[in-house]
């Protein structure tokens, strides 16, 4: 069974239809791109999903339980809005990290407000903070970051801090992590970092939604590839396929304009 | 003589840290008050907020000293009494809701100065909305009114003596008064000294919050 199910999602921004009866599902241990031309509604799309965009219209499940339907009443849905959101990791083109706090504790903050909210959490509290600093650490590690744990994000490159970003949204063990173009506000020297770590993320089979630019990222890294224009998904399947021999004209358009450049 | 021209002002220098200090007591959270205002959903609250920030930065700081003075008393509302005490609470009232529309104004601009990415990047880690203004966005906020805050603050220091229009004895009233009882200018001169020690400490001051908030960017 698939792990996430959108159906039929629409969103308008005033008298702008920018998705239009959007569907599409992912299987656990699957990696999606979404590809597209600027405009085209891929990252809304992504916005939707983590709730930062209220969708007009249509219904989001996880794991067979409905997140989000635009039929029920705001005050329905939006129970536990803060708990369904944790189904999903975000990472975003410029990173957003907490300026004020250091890498490590970019990475831990939420999971420690998290606990706060524990009943054990008062007895408990040097613990569970350490058992939360170990498992922050042991991500930026994973990130190639050991020696950058107490930097700023100012004191990191950008795809030092992207790394960061990654290593935060992991910190929650998301359902499934999504990325808003990762590399797109990055140097070309930088983007390579960045891919390596998601690429890792696919290898280790970690269920993610990667909006992106980089075409060739995507046809090695995904396993499914959709390809939106204009508010629809025009074209989806596996991503080889996709980018190899796409079907649909406007694809194509789409993709000559990667390879000629 | 000087000892005594000393003793006078340093007494003024009370009066004049007396309205400073209650001022910006009352004008700090006032502002933040407004500022929510102006950002309310609410239109009547925004128009509300918009109309009062016009009418204060648009009117002379004494004018609406002496209506705050003498406007109640014209009404038969005798809320200030003839005193001292009188005149500092009339002077630290209208003060108080001068300064909260200009902060309002600085801390405003502060809280839309944070990227919105901030808010999203705490929303979509399951934070609270107060968890969001407390632990992400309200030092940046600081930082951000720290600099606009100070300059504000150093102008305040020196509007205290208007409050000589309503015959509050604060320290350019006290200075003043020399020249008429005694014939000296000087004494007035040196309330100039009071008032550049006053405002250098407050510079040091600022100057160590904002190194302080330095560490980031």
């Amino acid at each position: 069974m698939a792990i996430l199910e959108a159906n039929h999602i629409e969103k308008h921004f005033g008298s702008t239809k920018v998705l239009k009866d959007v569907s599409l599902s992912l299987e656990e241990g699957n990696a999606l791109a979404i590809i597209g031309s600027s405009g085209s509604g891929k990252t809304t799309l992504l916005r939707c999903l983590n709730f930062l965009e209220i969708p007009n219209a249509g219904t989001i499940s996880v794991k067979g339980e409905t997140l989000f339907d635009a039929s029920l009443s705001a005050k329905e849905w939006e129970k536990d809005i803060r708990k369904k959101r944790l189904h999903f990791g975000m990472v975003f083109q410029s990173f957003n990290l907490f300026p004020q706090y250091t890498a490590l504790e970019n990475v831990t903050l939420a999971e420690k407000l998290l606990a706060e909210e524990k009943p054990d959490f008062k007895k408990n509290k040097k613990e569970i903070f350490h058992a939360i600093e170990e498992h922050g650490k042991e991500l930026l590690r994973q990130m190639g970051l050991e020696s950058r744990m107490g930097h700023y994000p100012h004191q990191l490159s950008g795809g030092q801090q992207q790394r960061v970003a990654i290593a935060r949204a992991l910190a929650l063990q998301p359902d499934i992590l999504c990325f808003d173009e990762p590399t797109s506000a990055l140097d070309p020297e930088l983007t390579g970092e960045v891919l390596k770590v998601i690429r890792g993320l696919a290898d280790r089979k970690t269920t993610m939604i990667i909006v992106t630019h980089e075409m060739a990222f995507a046809r090695d890294v995904a396993d499914r590839i959709i390809f939106m224009d204009d508010g629809v998904i025009v074209e989806q399947g596996d991503a080889r396929q996709v980018i190899d021999n796409p079907v649909e004209e406007r694809t194509k358009q789409f993709l000559a304009r990667y390879t000629q450049g | 003589m000087i000892w005594t021209v000393t003793q006078a002002l340093l007494n003024g220098l009370i009066t004049t840290f007396e309205i400073f200090i209650f001022t910006l007591a009352l004008a700090l959270p006032f502002g933040l008050i407004l500022a929510f205002g102006a950002m309310s959903r609410v239109k009547i609250l925004r128009y509300f907020v918009q109309v009062l920030v016009w009418i204060i930065r648009g009117t002379p700081l004494m004018l609406q000293l002496i209506v705050m003075f003498y406007g109640p008393g014209m009404l038969g509302l005798n809320i200030w009494s003839g005193d001292e005490a009188g005149r500092i609470a009339a002077t630290v009232v209208a003060f108080s809701i001068n300064y909260a529309c200009y902060f309002s104004v600085i801390f405003k601009g502060g809280i839309e100065g944070v990227p919105a990415g901030q808010r999203e990047a705490g929303e979509v880690l399951g934070m609270t909305k107060s968890q969001i203004f407390f632990r992400v966005t309200l030092l940046q906020m600081v930082k951000r009114v720290v600099p606009p805050m100070s300059n504000e603050i150093i102008t305040l220091v020196k509007d205290t003596a208007l409050a000589r229009t309503i015959a509050a004895y604060e320290l350019t009233f006290a200075g003043y008064s020399f020249m008429k009882s005694a014939g000296l200018v000087w004494p007035l001169f040196y309330t100039g000294v009071f008032y550049l020690a006053f405002v250098g400490v407050l510079t040091l001051l600022f100057g160590y919050f904002e190194k302080k908030l330095s560490y980031f960017r």
